[in-house]
């Protein structure tokens, strides 16, 4: 009797979740109907910015046209365009700024070359200081004296410390 | 090598001017592949009017500026008495192109604030804004006797801008 209110219960409980769904699912976009469209509108927009909320990608923005833009992707997909052609559209209209990655051209070489340019000149300034620093402490040669006085001391540590290990 | 403790001072100072020119670029404001290129053609019907269409062939000839905007825009709203204004001048027809807005809504909004446009274009679904690159209304764009796209304003156009940039490049282009 108990399972069966249990049962009962839980059969509720799992009708109410799945209404709630369909309330929240009034708010979601429409997705196109195969999933493999969906997979590369999907792929393609979270390549792009969207212009309105510049942080986000195009494929995670809720903005009015983000929405606009994913349908007028999705419509290029249907109607057989290549992934290139679909970043051309998009480009033509708003700039490479729309692109996260943008292209390799004269006027981004700084943008791609630099942190490159500037790693370089550090790892010269480093090579620079370091052989700098090497030169600057004096050679010194030791004279039959010094070598003397050199064996003396350890000699003299040695022995301390073989007393220091018997006490 | 005296001048050696002066590096550190050297390179914040180029820092900074490095902040001071970027962080004084408003990044809203992304340059438009579309300046210099020939304006998107299109067929919309009037707003006033859906019997009738309008399409920006029907300008050539002459220097124009195509305003986009929107009854729920309230930077429009703010924009419009500019507009206003500069359609008293005459120096050149006004076309607007009324953006994924209720018909209603604005011929409410252009009997409440005067309609400074010869007409405006009904672009329901945001379809030829996208063709125009609109990503934040209101739009402005100047576009030439030849139906080319020389200058694009995104935001509201103020009376300085008018007198600056629109009105001069308009002398120019007549």
């Amino acid at each position: 009797m108990i399972l069966n209110k249990l049962f009962l219960s839980t059969l509720a409980a799992i009708a109410l979740t799945c209404a709630g769904n369909n309330v929240w699912a009034k708010d979601a976009v429409p997705l196109a109907d195969d999933p493999v469209t969906e997979q590369r509108l999907i792929a393609i927009s979270e390549e792009m910015r969207c212009l309105v909320c510049q942080n986000e990608s195009l494929s995670g923005s809720r903005s009015d046209l983000a929405n606009d833009l994913r349908r007028e992707i999705r419509i290029l997909i249907l109607e057989g365009k290549t992934d290139e052609q679909i970043r051309n559209f998009m480009v033509e209209r708003y700039g490479d700024f729309v692109l996260y990655r943008p292209p390799v051209k004269p006027i981004t070489w700084l943008l791609w070359v630099g942190p490159f340019v500037i790693l370089l000149a550090g790892i010269i300034g480093l090579m620079i200081y370091l052989r700098r620093r090497n030169q600057s402490v004096p050679s010194t040669t030791l004279s039959a004296e010094d070598n003397r006085r050199i064996d003396a001391l350890l000699q003299d540590a040695k022995s301390s410390s073989t007393e220091n290990a018997h006490d | 090598m005296k001048a050696k403790f002066l590096i550190p001072l050297l390179l914040f100072v180029i820092l900074v001017g490095f902040l001071a020119v970027g962080l004084n670029r408003d990044p809203h404001e992304v340059p438009s592949p579309l300046i210099g290129k020939q304006a998107p053609a299109f067929e919309l019907p009037q707003l006033a009017d859906p019997q009738k269409t309008f399409s920006p062939e029907s300008m050539k000839g002459k220097p124009w500026i195509l305003n986009v905007w929107a009854s729920w825009c309230v930077a429009c709203r703010e924009e419009h008495p500019v507009l206003v204004e500069l359609g008293k001048l005459q120096v050149a027809p006004i076309i607007g192109l009324d953006y994924k807005d209720k018909r209603d809504d604005a011929m409410a909004m252009l009997t409440r604030q005067g309609n400074p446009y010869v007409l405006s274009a009904f672009d329901a679904n945001g379809r030829v804004g996208i063709d125009y690159g609109v990503y934040g209304v209101p739009e402005t764009y100047v576009i030439d006797k030849a139906g080319v796209i020389r200058f694009k304003h995104i935001g509201p156009i103020t009376m300085e801008l008018l007198n600056k940039k629109i009105i001069p490049l308009l002398g120019e282009l007549k």
